[in-house]
């Protein structure tokens, strides 16, 4: 049976709070998309009319498609790679029983806790050494170590709820190790799996920082041609391209809910950050 | 199979993450050893240099702020997310996690947009009368709280909501029954069972906030320099790759006795209870 809620003050204080946080929350995003299909010249608001000029704007301009173009070629590769390597590293770990295992994961995850401007400019200093300092390989090294994380902890975390008995079934059954991984295994972690690589997509395409210390005008992620844009003047077509930016991160969440509401068990939002 | 043989699968990722980590961060340990010639000079020139000292320290004050700010705010909304209806829930779980699908530049630019001089909020308020003249609310503390506030507020309420969900209501229930008035059985009962989360989220905000670049750079003013700042302009305009990376290992080493405290903390408050 519920009881009738009073409202006492705690209560009332959380639901102002709660209200507060709302609209902290969602209104610069709810500003953005608006002015985004503003008809006004400049940043103004409310707008006085909706219009696509500034999409438009932003894909007939050489310089924003050549820094989207080269976010995607980061993207990818550098996504794909930290799904490979960071699920191979899961399943080792997860193996693996000694003391340094535990280490080894939190060398992996160092990056996530690490300050960032820290990895920024060690990475920096090393690949301008290595001539890496400016190239498209550079970003895909450097995006790969910052999303491996990820992609460890949405794989271990799937990892851990596999019933170990059915690789020992699989065994008796006299399938291969090897053979009874891929036919067993791997299809119960996919969706964790999926999910890293999709975590991975996200952090890379949004990646501001470390970009920012390792690209050259000439090999320039778009993320880092929106905060030199940013820095310089207000121009309204930053709002088209954080709209565009916004919807692609909101795919592919979704995809990613979609993925882990498919695995089996629930798990918590927002596994891959450890939660 | 030896279970030894799993563990080359490994090898590839740490083989990485030592190349393309490790290895530049003690790069950057012997750059500040070493540049330009060895010795702790460049330790000795940050701690001499008032101007490094009030940079180091705005950079405390900061993340110690946005910290308190995201557990007053956050403590709240984690509690209702814990202790609500299953709508509730949902939309305060939606409303904390939109955002951080956002890259941190467009929100960022969202609060220019809304905080400037002839800005929404602004105008609201002179438009009510609540204020004469537009405030100053951006380009300066003001502006650097709120917007690293918005970013870093899922990351306390993320863990704390996961320690509130797990205390049963029967705790609270039975220190009622006993005769505690709500405000004694809070102090008493619920809030040291949710000192895990409390210390797990602040940690977290904390230590992230001491590196951060792209908000501060925004939405501060020239008082409101924080040590990434320092160390882009070091590296950027100055070419002062030793001062640099003194900067940065003076940073690493305050995250790592942070955390490291955090823990000894958390491990001392944990022991009796088990």
């Amino acid at each position: 049976m519920k009881k009738p809620r009073a409202l006492t003050p705690w209560r009332a204080l959380r639901l102002a709070v709660c209200g507060l946080v709302a609209a902290m929350m969602l209104a610069p995003l709810a500003i953005v998309l608006t002015l985004s299909f503003s008809a006004a010249p400049f940043l103004t608001f409310p707008p006085p009319g909706f219009s696509l000029q500034w999409y438009a704007k932003f894909f007939a301009d050489p310089v924003w498609m050549a820094t989207l173009r080269t976010s995607v070629m980061v993207m990818i590769p550098s996504s794909l790679c930290a799904s490979a390597l960071g699920t191979a590293a899961a399943i080792a770990l997860s193996r693996v029983r000694f003391r340094g295992a535990s280490l080894l994961i939190g060398l992996l995850m160092a990056p996530l806790v690490v300050p960032v401007i820290i990895t920024a400019a060690a990475i920096f200093g090393a690949f301008r050494v290595w001539g890496l300092y400016g190239t498209v390989t550079g970003l895909i090294l450097a995006h790969t170590v910052l999303t491996i994380p990820f992609v460890l902890s949405t794989t271990l975390a799937s990892l851990r709820m596999v019933d170990r008995t059915l690789e020992s079934a699989a065994l008796t059954l006299g399938a291969t190790p090897w053979r009874s991984f891929w036919r067993v295994i791997f299809p119960l972690i996919l969706p964790g799996v999926l999910s890293g690589l999709l975590f991975a997509l996200v952090i890379s395409f949004d990646e501001l920082t470390v970009s920012l210390f390792i690209s050259t005008p000439t090999v320039r992620p778009i993320t880092v041609q929106m905060w030199s844009d940013v820095r310089g003047s207000v121009d309204p077509t930053i709002t088209a391209i954080a709209t565009s930016l916004f919807l692609f991160t909101l795919v592919v969440m979704l995809a990613e809910t979609l993925v882990s509401r498919r695995a089996r068990g629930r798990r918590p939002p927002l596994a891959a950050l450890g939660f | 199979m030896p279970r030894g043989r799993w563990f080359w699968l490994a090898a590839p990722a740490l083989l990485l993450i030592g190349a393309v980590f490790l290895v530049p961060v003690g790069w950057l340990l012997l750059r500040s050893l070493s540049d330009p010639r060895w010795g702790l000079q460049n330790y000795a020139a940050v701690f001499a240099h008032p101007v490094y000292l009030r940079v180091f320290w705005n950079t405390i004050v900061i993340a110690g702020s946005v910290t308190a700010l995201c557990l007053l705010i956050g403590y709240p909304v984690a509690y209702t997310m814990a202790h609500a209806g299953e709508r509730g829930r949902r939309f305060l779980v939606f409303v904390i996690l939109i955002p951080f699908w956002t890259s941190l530049l467009v929100r960022t630019y969202a609060w220019l947009v809304l905080l400037q001089q002839n800005g929404l909020v602004n105008r609201v308020l002179v438009d009510s009368g609540l204020v004469a003249a537009p405030l100053q609310l951006v380009y300066n503390r003001l502006g650097v709280l709120i917007g690293m506030v918005q970013v870093q507020l899922p990351f306390m309420v993320l863990p704390l909501y996961a320690v509130l969900s797990r205390i049963h209501p029967r705790y609270g229930q039975a220190a009622a029954t006993l005769g505690a008035p709500p405000v004694a059985e809070f102090r008493r009962v619920y809030l040291p069972l949710s000192l895990p989360g409390v210390f797990t989220g602040c940690a977290l905000v904390f230590i992230t906030s001491l590196g951060y670049y792209i908000t501060p750079a925004l939405l501060g003013g020239r008082q409101d320099l924080m040590i990434a700042q320092l160390i882009l302009i070091q590296i950027g305009d100055f070419g002062n790759w030793g001062l640099a990376a003194a900067l940065a290992i003076i940073l690493l080493f305050g995250a790592a006795v942070t955390l490291a405290l955090f823990y000894r903390i958390l491990a001392a408050r944990q022991r009796p209870l088990r």
